[in-house]
């Protein structure tokens, strides 16, 4: 905290930080709440289910492909198949619209990252960074992840049917992750919000910093983090977690009554040092 | 919407109590007024929501497991990520003494803000957007 304080007095005060208040955030109730039943998000594309085709990615670059996959939406394709990924980096990003996308094979680092509603499925594997920054919507992966599985996600479910590295949740601010195999170190490391359910094992400090948020352990844990505390499973997490297994289409042979629970033990929380600006990430 | 759920909520005295001498001073509160790790009960969920979910081809809330309603200058109200701002709820809306019923009823109010041709993003997109 020191540095915070060093840092007050120097670079935030000259930037006028300290005379910023936070009012006039709140939005003006200018809609009725009876509208919009259209279900759709300006600017996104209409897409039908329905309408399937298929792209071979054999000799496509990562950004070729994901102009391809934009222009398919564009033209109303709800299910895209991609061929041939071969581990390529960063396929599938920035999706912002529903989609039914099945990828073929591997994925590269950061795939399917910045995306916000599609249901993606991957038949192979795929390595670090898999779905940062994801905003809503639905990944499963069928083998294996790399580190950094679901690093600072949003929302949406995001799904390892494998094991996964090191760092899994990093930094994650909502949304559930779910691996159906063991996870490496520093599991949910500085998690803030969210949920993390683990069914296999767990590397050393599981929630190491963090904030807030829940893990849910089947197996083994090999330490705790600093600030990871046990807590005690409720009949609510139990109903939950059922039917997130369900869901995820894993752990049908879990006795999910037998989950640890691990939860911020709080001792770290220090919302009256956040400066006005910083707590806008911290809501 | 919500018609059967007629009781009034109890004017939150919750909120005030919370309220810290920094919280006071910048005007805002910090942090949570709700608990975040509350998780949703299925059984609650409203018609909107279901035909939401069916829509998107998802088989549960999906990101809206993380919307709770919340308080801003002790009204309820529910943030909305997009705008980066909290949207207060309606007044002729009666909230329920529940917090379960609430989330939903602030998920389904959240989806309808931002399915609204006056949400804020909508003239941002038009001025911004890359084609």
């Amino acid at each position: 905290m020191a540095n915070l304080k060093q840092v007050k007095d120097s670079k935030a005060k000259s930037m006028g930080l300290h005379k910023e208040v936070l009012r006039g955030r709140t939005q003006q109730v200018f809609f009725n709440p009876e509208e919009a039943e259209n279900f759709f998000y300006y600017g996104s594309h209409n897409v039908d289910f329905n309408k399937r085709t298929e792209v071979d990615a054999k000799d496509l670059t990562c950004k070729e492909l994901n102009d391809k996959i934009n222009s398919l939406m564009k033209d109303g394709y709800g299910t895209v198949v991609v061929k041939n990924p071969q581990g390529k980096h960063s396929l599938g990003v920035g999706i912002l619209n529903k989609l039914n996308l099945i990828f073929e094979g591997s994925l590269g680092y950061f795939g399917v990252g910045s995306i916000d509603g599609p249901v993606v499925r991957i038949t192979g594997r795929v390595g670090w960074s898999c779905a940062e920054n994801m905003m809503a919507g639905k990944v499963v992966i069928e083998k294996n992840a790399g580190s950094c599985f679901g690093a600072a996600i949003r929302g949406g479910d995001l799904i390892c049917k494998g094991s996964v590295g090191a760092r899994t949740g990093i930094d994650m601010k909502g949304g559930t992750i779910i691996v159906g195999g063991d996870a490496g170190a520093f599991t949910g490391f500085m998690m803030q919000r969210g949920r993390i359910i683990i069914l296999g094992n767990t590397g050393i400090n599981l929630g190491d910093s963090m904030y807030d948020g829940t893990i849910f352990v089947g197996g083994k844990i090999k330490s705790l983090g600093s600030d990871a505390i046990k807590s005690k499973l409720t009949s609510q997490d139990v109903d939950w977690l059922k039917r997130k297994l369900k869901v995820a289409e894993i752990g049908s042979n879990i006795n999910v009554s037998k989950i640890t629970k691990i939860v911020a033990g709080k001792k770290l929380w220090n919302y009256d040092q956040l400066e006005p600006t910083e707590k806008k990430g911290a809501i | 919407m919500a018609k059967k759920k007629k009781i009034k909520i109890k004017k939150s005295s919750r909120a005030k109590e919370k309220e810290s001498a920094r919280e006071k001073m910048i005007g805002q509160h910090i942090g949570y007024r709700y608990d975040v790790n509350l998780v949703p009960d299925y059984k609650k969920i409203t018609p909107f929501l279901k035909k939401y979910i069916e829509c998107m081809g998802w088989d549960d809330l999906n990101w809206l497991e993380d919307i709770h309603m919340g308080y801003e200058e002790n009204r309820p109200a529910v943030f909305d990520r997009n705008a980066n701002g909290w949207v207060t709820i309606p007044k002729k809306i009666k909230l329920p003494d529940n917090q379960q019923d609430r989330d939903m009823i602030a998920r389904e109010l959240l989806v309808k803000f931002q399915m609204s041709p006056n949400h804020p993003l909508v003239d941002l997109k038009k001025a911004y957007k890359k084609v």
